[in-house]
């Protein structure tokens, strides 16, 4: 199934099994969404539990806020990553520091679904990765799927935990299919364990989301080319599964890190530093970063120039074989 | 057109509860209404201006249909359609006075096209090739918001700078009835009453919001809304376009006259789907869709015509040539509007150089430049 039905069907599953959860966002009811992930729930489980709330993001998430401290486990759908700034106040000011602010007290089980990044030639506001806006807030958990399997496992993890995960979607996979057992236990990973993806002995690449698809196709040219890379989706981005990336870099000596957002103070930098910091003697060159640039999101007819491909990736790997 | 200034009736706003307690001039088959005070807004509104909004409305709905035919073909990636609305956005713009300033939502091709954008501007954006069209200065138009509800507040402190000059134009927020929910059409609200700022909120309620229907916005009506605030507001009949003109003329005039602001809701439809991404057949009925049909602004607007001797078959053919000749000059500058080259990225990103810009830049094109050799 693809990646959107699988999510589809790991809400379903968080559904069935614990009554107190409740979906709610814009449109999401009769229509299922405008990428369709919660096509049919409401159909099944009611407009009681597949809510579709006026337009107001902040109302949304903040509603979300009283709902969880009534009890319930609320999943919001935030139509576009470009629309989830009227809700910032509250996901940074309320969801991430409730618990923390109450020692421990009160519980924010929520998550806040997002889809994000580009490559879908939207207009403006629509292709946007502001992950690293919420990675860098204390009290959120952070994670993004790059497959179906993922997908259907960590949307149930996602909801299950009693802290607040914001879920990232690359919604320019949401089409790509993959194999879901949906029998599968859920407990076959953490939430925040990183996967090695394709093994590898001359350069790591980690990547996350959009990416890890677009780093798996570099391998494969770099293979052709005689250079064997390692491709490491790390899937969650707060916590960073570090042991896993610093496991890779120890065996490869070369890291590049990618992503869709911005080099500039993106996630490649705080791990380009934790690697420094671990694995200083182990590597043959500088971290490298390849994403997206200092501007603002372009005009679709410009996006292929601003988001990584496998080209810019293999260029960031040469640099580092070259070092 | 040429519009009489308006100015403010002597009793404030007129009280009006007929019809469904919507201002209407022009009823549904094309009669005109008879004891509605907003008539003598639009006193000097003859066969001529009559013609004029008829063949605005016509040419502005020929650009929505070729522009959705555009999106079809591949040409564009995305477009909003106004089908249904086109009396709402040509009564209200035409209204307008060269220095009033407008902040329109995406789907508000008619203002722009009654603001002077030359409609294959309007189509840079929704192509792909640019994030805006045209310079707001020039128009008086701003690009228009996709973050919805957000231009309200824009409008609103755009109107506080009117009035800190002295000046008597005003600020005018188009927004649809599912942007009512957001928080900055709540605090727009709250500022412009709190600074009695010359803007006028024009909402058109087109009574979805994607999938939403009105209600789940808000029980009692668009317009009740602007009660709690202290702001008068109008709700009138969106798909008669002389209604929509005369309210939009009072609120104007009320703004001028430094009366504050006004929330008009008008009350019309979205007779196609949200965007062309979007399948209104999976959350509304084809019997709501064909009550609306009836009510469609141009028919309304040619019966009267008609039923008054303005228009004839001379006059409708010549309409239709213009609006073709609109329509195939759109398309012909939609194919030949250009991509921006890659260097673009990097410009406009602040008012001069910056050090981490010009360094992607050339980074940039050192790479690009790898593939050349
Ligand atoms: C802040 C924000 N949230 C969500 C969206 C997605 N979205 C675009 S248009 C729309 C519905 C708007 O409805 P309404 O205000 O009634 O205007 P209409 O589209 O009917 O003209 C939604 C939910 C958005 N663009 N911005
Ligand atoms: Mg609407």
């Amino acid at each position: 199934m693809s990646l959107g039905q699988a999510l589809n069907a790991g809400l379903r599953q968080a559904m069935e099994r614990d009554p107190k959860v409740v979906l709610m966002g814009e449109d999401i009811g009769k229509l299922g969404g405008v990428f369709r992930v919660t096509e049919g729930l409401q159909r099944d489980f009611g407009d009681r539990r597949v809510i579709d709330t006026p337009l107001a993001e902040s109302g949304v998430v903040g509603t979300a806020v009283g709902l969880a401290m009534r009890g319930y486990r609320p999943v919001c759908e935030i139509q576009f990553d470009g629309f989830v700034y009227p809700a910032f106040d509250q996901i940074v000011s309320q969801v991430a520091k409730l618990r923390h602010r109450n020692e421990g007290r009160v519980a924010m089980p929520l998550t806040i679904r997002v889809p994000y990044g580009g490559g879908i030639g939207a207009v403006e506001h629509h292709s946007e990765s502001p992950e690293v806006y919420f990675a860098h807030t204390a009290g959120l958990r952070v994670v993004t799927p790059s497959n179906a399997a993922d997908g259907h496992r960590m949307i149930q993890q996602a909801v299950a935990c009693d802290d607040p995960v914001v879920f990232f979607e690359p919604k320019r996979r949401y089409w790509e299919r993959g194999e879901v057992d949906e029998g599968l236990a859920t407990t076959v990973a953490p939430l925040h364990q990183a996967r090695v993806v394709v093994e590898g002995t001359d350069a790591t690449i980690a990547a996350y989301g959009p990416m890890v698809a677009t780093a798996l196709e570099a391998a494969r040219i770099g293979l052709q080319e005689g250079t064997s890379i390692e491709v490491i989706d790390l899937r969650s981005l707060s916590p960073v599964d570090f042991e896993t990336i610093e496991a890779s870099v120890r065996k490869t000596g070369r890291l590049v890190v990618a992503h869709e957002a911005s080099v500039f103070c993106g996630l490649g930098a705080e791990i380009a530093a934790r690697v420094s910091e671990h694995c200083f003697y182990h590597l043959e060159s500088p971290v490298r970063r390849v994403g997206g640039l200092a501007t603002p999101y372009p005009p679709s007819r410009l996006e292929r120039h601003y988001l990584p491909d496998a080209d810019r990736m293999l260029h960031e790997v040469d640099r580092c074989l070259q070092a | 057109m040429a519009i009489a200034p308006a100015r403010v009736p002597e009793r404030g706003i007129p009280e009006w509860t007929g019809f469904d307690g919507l201002v209407q001039l022009i009823s549904v088959d094309g009669q005109r209404t008879v004891g509605c005070p907003y008539w003598e807004l639009v006193a000097d509104v003859g066969a001529d201006q009559l013609r004029d909004l008829y063949t605005d409305m016509v040419v502005v709905r020929r650009i929505d249909v070729e522009s959705m035919a555009l999106q079809r073909q591949g040409e564009l990636a995305l477009w909003a359609p106004l089908l249904g609305q086109e009396a709402a956005q040509v009564g209200s713009a035409r209204a307008l006075r060269p220095d009033d300033f407008v902040f329109p939502s995406y789907r508000e091709h008619g203002v722009a096209y009654c603001r002077g954008v030359d409609p294959v501007d309007m189509l840079r954006l929704w192509r792909g090739s640019a994030l805006s069209g045209w310079d707001p200065a020039v128009f008086g138009l701003a690009t228009p918001a996709i973050i919805v509800g957000s231009q309200a507040l824009h409008a609103t402190g755009y109107a506080l700078g009117i009035m800190l000059d002295g000046a008597t134009s005003a600020a005018v927020a188009y927004f649809g009835d599912g942007a009512s929910s957001e928080g900055d059409v709540a605090e727009a609200f709250g500022f412009a009453a709190s600074f009695t700022v010359p803007v006028v909120f024009v909402c058109q309620n087109n009574q979805w919001a994607i999938s939403e229907p009105v209600r789940l916005q808000s029980h009692g009506t668009i317009a009740q809304r602007g009660q709690g605030y202290g702001i008068p507001a109008i709700a009138v009949d969106g798909n008669d376009v002389l209604a929509v003109l005369a309210a939009t003329r009072l609120a104007l005039a009320r703004a001028s006259a430094g009366e504050g602001p006004t929330l008009i809701e008008a009350v019309t439809y979205r007779m196609g789907p949200h965007t062309t991404s979007d399948d209104p057949t999976r959350y509304r009925s084809r019997d709501e869709e064909e009550e609306w049909r009836v009510k469609d602004p141009l028919v309304r607007l040619r019966a009267l015509l008609r039923a008054e001797g303005l228009a004839d078959d001379g006059f409708e053919d010549s309409v239709t040539a213009a609006a073709d000749e609109v329509a195939a000059r759109l398309r012909r500058g939609c194919l030949a509007l250009p991509d921006p080259p890659p260097d673009a990225l990097f410009d406009h990103v602040y008012a001069g150089p910056h050090p981490l810009i010009e360094e992607e830049r050339d980074a940039y094109a050192a790479y690009v430049s790898t593939f050349d050799s």
